[in-house]
């Protein structure tokens, strides 16, 4: 069953990577869909409507059914979209792409936040707790062209995608440096073939546009 | 070649007990397994290197961590009697959106209250707003997951046997504000052995916050 513009829509930001990661899996599956641009400045009232719990994007409409939270909606996608599975079927392995989906939100997000926000020592312990994530991510990446495999991206590699493009900028503007192609050589390849995935290519919001949304960001941060 | 199911545990943790209640629905015949959280065992160490915590299910040697995902397996695999999840895709986000809800609040919020310190009158609010949301959630269902429990009531009604700790660290009445949901929980242990098997007494688990503040010199 299509998902025809009319019925299912997006509410989201170009910049906003967990928006994009249902942009790719959308795109991937070859979904159409209606993309609404929402102001996380001034949200507005559709949004919170749509998610009054979290108040934040992106948002999956299907047939007037909203959706919250990127890792669920590519469940909810890959369960109602059959064709381009993203998840694995086998229950081992599944529980395996979840395990590092949470990973990669709950500990490496974290950490290289914590390395944008703070200084001194602080910042030395967020920076060597994001190299490690990234180490065992180099280590699961071992031989394969992408997390998923070597046939295409899956769940895994569009919950690391950030990785793939949001991490620079947010080095860029903290001023740190954590993902060494020297050190990671594995992530550094993934990193140029994810990049090269159509569905990912077409999406990616420009430099600029991240650089003014972190700039933003530490702007926000130092005025407190 | 009959199935190996063994569960590295913590008696009071909720997560763990969330695996409990999910391997008592299941009728999965296990073997518990109690680690000392200050004293981790190897086999721990092995089966979670990477995070280094409980509950791990170790089904035939291989293992799975994290408690929710650890729920998701058991209904994949475990696929024939009281499901978890629903099967339609759109009541399953709601359930995993609710289940994911819990856990990114209840147990970082009660750890602020129970322990304490500055913060603890804005964790008391905090939790209580969280706990009315959920109970609007509940709205008039007997269960989170309608006439059955389902992940949702599975992954919040260990937490319950916290709230006695909660109540008395912090001075405070959570049936006052969410009576609705105290009755819900009763009902849980009540109607499902799986449940009541599971949580271990609310004065056990306070005795344990005590010795856990006098250990952080709290």
């Amino acid at each position: 069953m299509a998902g025809t513009a009319e019925d299912l829509k997006v509410l989201g930001t170009k910049q906003s990577m967990f928006t994009q990661r249902v942009v790719w899996a959308l795109k991937l599956k070859g979904v159409e869909y209606e993309f609404i641009e929402e102001d996380l400045v001034h949200k507005s009232s559709l949004l919170l409507a749509l998610n009054p719990v979290h108040k934040k994007v992106p948002v999956l409409v299907h047939d007037g059914k909203p959706i919250a939270e990127s890792k669920i909606i590519l469940e909810y996608l890959d369960e109602t979209w059959k064709e381009r599975p993203l998840l694995p079927e086998d229950p081992r392995e599944r529980a395996n792409v979840r395990f590092w989906a949470a990973f990669i939100d709950d500990k490496l997000m974290e950490a290289s936040k914590k390395a944008f926000v703070s200084t001194g020592d602080d910042r030395a312990k967020a920076m060597e707790s994001t190299m490690e994530g990234l180490k065992l991510l180099e280590q699961e990446l071992q031989g394969k062209k992408y997390f998923s495999g070597d046939e295409g991206i899956g769940y895994f590699d569009i919950v690391a995608g950030w990785i793939a493009y949001w991490l620079q900028f947010i080095e860029e503007i903290g001023g740190f440096k954590v993902m060494e192609s020297t050190k990671f050589p594995c992530l550094d390849a993934w990193i140029k073939n994810f990049l090269q995935v159509p569905s990912v290519k077409q999406s990616l919001p420009s430099p600029d546009e991240l650089r003014n949304v972190f700039g933003a960001i530490r702007m926000a941060m130092q005025m407190k | 070649m009959e199935d190996e199911v063994v569960l590295l545990d913590f008696w009071p943790s909720s997560f763990a007990m969330r695996v409990k209640i999910a391997l008592g629905e299941k009728g999965i015949k296990y073997k518990c397994k109690q680690e000392d959280l200050f004293n981790k065992s190897t086999l721990l160490l092995e089966m979670n290197p990477i995070h280094k915590k409980i509950p791990v299910l170790i089904h035939n040697g291989k293992p799975i961590s994290e408690s929710l995902i650890i729920l998701q397996y058991i209904d994949q695999v475990w696929n024939r009697k009281s499901p978890l999840l629903p099967s339609d895709p759109y009541q399953r986000s709601q359930a995993l959106f609710w289940a994911d809800y819990i856990d990114k609040k209840i147990y970082g919020i009660g750890r602020r209250v129970w322990m304490g310190k500055e913060d603890q009158e804005e964790a008391k609010e905090e939790l209580m707003q969280c706990l009315k949301t959920l109970e609007r959630e509940l709205g008039d269902k007997l269960y989170f997951g309608g006439q059955n429990i389902g992940v949702v009531d599975v992954a919040l009604v260990p937490f319950t046997t916290w709230f006695y700790s909660y109540e008395t660290c912090g001075n405070f009445s959570i049936e006052a504000g969410c009576p609705k949901l105290v009755a819900w929980a009763k009902r849980c242990k009540e109607n499902y052995r799986s449940v009541s098997e599971a949580l271990p007494h609310p004065l056990q688990i306070y005795e344990y916050v005590m010795e856990l503040k006098k250990r952080l010199g709290l």
